[in-house]
């Protein structure tokens, strides 16, 4: 019996440290398979709770972050629309539409407009709230004319060709916006000038800011972050 | 003589050791996740209850090598923990164990008088049944924290579509802070564990392994405290059974 305590001893503290080890490496190639099927499996369930019925409440007295909300780009400075460069700022709506649109912030702004309180959840772990003024993107799809071919949206700016695809369950959530104003004012460049999108549903990082593309498909095309092994789906 | 019973079913071996590995892959993951932004309070905020507010846990405690494999693992072996967790908690309903450590009358005067005999203001070890009253409690506490950190857990994976979660802790910042709290109590609750059984208890290694248990051996037979192989031969047992090295 002592023998096989001690046997038992030295295989399980070989064993634990054994998948410590395997753990710690970032990229381990023997669970690496089951890591993504844990994710494909994630995703449908992610996708099965998924209503357009659940909200983001934010109660009518929470502060905002205001000035605290943190800004975030992945170009080496802040990306300012260059008008004398680029022209007029336009939002391309193409892809699987009846009618692709190219919309000034004018054309923009003359869209239904809602404005929201809620928060935004960072995949970091912080959560932040503003209020966001803009257009659903549904209200947008709907404008269009977007098809039955669109079963992906994505959302491309001029952050040094960021861009994150969504399922287009969560991009006609209610709440998923292309937000042109933040608390009361127009965006500034530091939070994604002059739209971007912003929805609770998703994480911070499929939320692209400096949005100059919507294209609606029926595929989906990955982003910036999942590309880099971020799960695409990001819902929250 | 070896007093020899059976002490825990193939299923309590079974889904102790699976759940080892199932809180070291959470555990080790979800620091990790932490490290992200080691604090609990919004941008512009303050949250005075975190005395360590910004100071990340030390990476070689973690596990996932970055936010984004960390994800990965903890949501992959979360399942491990639940699966394992409902097992567990479905034998304990059905097949009666769960009377072994849900507290009943009496325990907090037994946890007092077992508390006594560790600090030797009480010479004999209290009588017990499968678990002394200290032991019982931590057992029981175990799987309530295991509950309060799937809840929080979920508030904090889906705090909009699963949002009625989320309200059952305030908000998300406080689910956040609840899930993280629980962890460090099931960490700490599990290094004590393993402490008692390796200076109080290691032949109960046998019994959480092969379910056999040497009665003849137990802490109040051998009237051991912490260490009490250091603190020289027990006096002789209530039980009669001679006094083991």
């Amino acid at each position: 019996m002592t023998l096989d305590r001690r046997r038992f001893l030295r295989i399980s503290a070989a064993s634990i440290t054994g998948s410590l080890l395997a753990a710690c490496d970032k990229n381990p190639k023997s669970v690496q398979p089951l890591l993504n099927l844990a994710e494909r499996g994630n995703q449908r369930v992610e996708e099965g709770l998924f209503r357009h019925t659940a909200m983001n409440l934010v109660g009518a007295n929470a502060p905002v972050a205001g000035r605290s909300f943190p800004k975030y780009f992945v170009s080496p400075r802040v990306p300012v629309w260059d008008t004398a460069l680029n022209g007029v700022w336009r939002l391309e709506v193409s892809g699987a539409v009846r009618r692709p649109l190219s919309l000034t912030l004018d054309d923009l702004m003359k869209l239904p407009r809602v404005t929201q309180k809620v928060d935004h959840f960072c995949v970091e772990g912080w959560n932040a709230r503003a209020t966001w003024s803009g257009v659903r993107v549904s209200d947008l799809a709907r404008a269009a004319g977007a098809t039955d071919d669109a079963q992906y949206v994505d959302f491309a700016g001029f952050d040094k060709g960021y861009h994150e695809s969504w399922d287009m369950k969560s991009a006609m959530h209610p709440q998923t916006l292309i937000a042109y104003g933040m608390d009361g004012y127009l965006l500034t460049p530091a939070h994604g000038a002059p739209a971007r999108l912003h929805s609770p549903v998703k994480l911070g990082y499929k939320n692209t800011k400096y949005l100059t593309r919507v294209v609606f498909m029926p595929v989906r095309n990955g982003g910036y972050w999942s590309d880099q092994g971020y799960e695409w789906y990001g819902g929250t | 003589m070896a007093v020899l019973v059976k002490r825990n079913h193939w299923v309590v071996r079974l889904t102790h050791w699976v759940n080892v590995v199932a809180v070291i892959l959470m555990a080790g993951s979800g620091m990790r996740i932490f490290n992200a932004h080691p604090a609990f309070a919004r941008p512009g905020e303050t949250f005075p209850l975190n005395p360590w507010e910004g100071k990340a846990i030390p990476a070689s405690l973690t596990l996932g090598g970055w936010l984004a494999g960390a994800r990965h693992w903890h949501f992959a072996a979360m399942w491990l923990l639940v699966a394992n967790g409902l097992l567990y908690l479905g034998f304990l309903f059905f097949h009666g164990e769960w009377r072994d450590i849900v507290p009943r009358r009496g325990d907090a005067r037994d946890a007092v008088e077992m508390l006594k005999f560790y600090l030797f203001a009480r010479r004999d070890h209290p009588h017990q049944g499968k678990h002394n009253a200290l032991q019982k409690s931590a057992y029981f506490a175990m799987p309530v924290l295991g509950v309060v950190l799937v809840l929080s857990g979920l508030a904090i994976w889906k705090p909009v579509t699963l949002w009625f979660f989320t309200a059952l802790f305030v908000n998300y910042k406080w689910a956040r802070f609840v899930h993280f709290l629980a962890m460090a109590l099931l960490l700490l609750l599990a290094l004590v564990h393993v402490f008692m059984v390796f200076t109080v208890d290691p032949y109960s290694l046998r019994a959480i392994i092969t379910g056999w248990y040497d009665r003849a051996r137990s802490p109040e037979a051998r009237n051991a405290r912490p260490f009490y192989h250091v603190f020289g031969a027990p006096p002789s047992s209530p039980s009669g059974e001679p006094p083991r090295p």
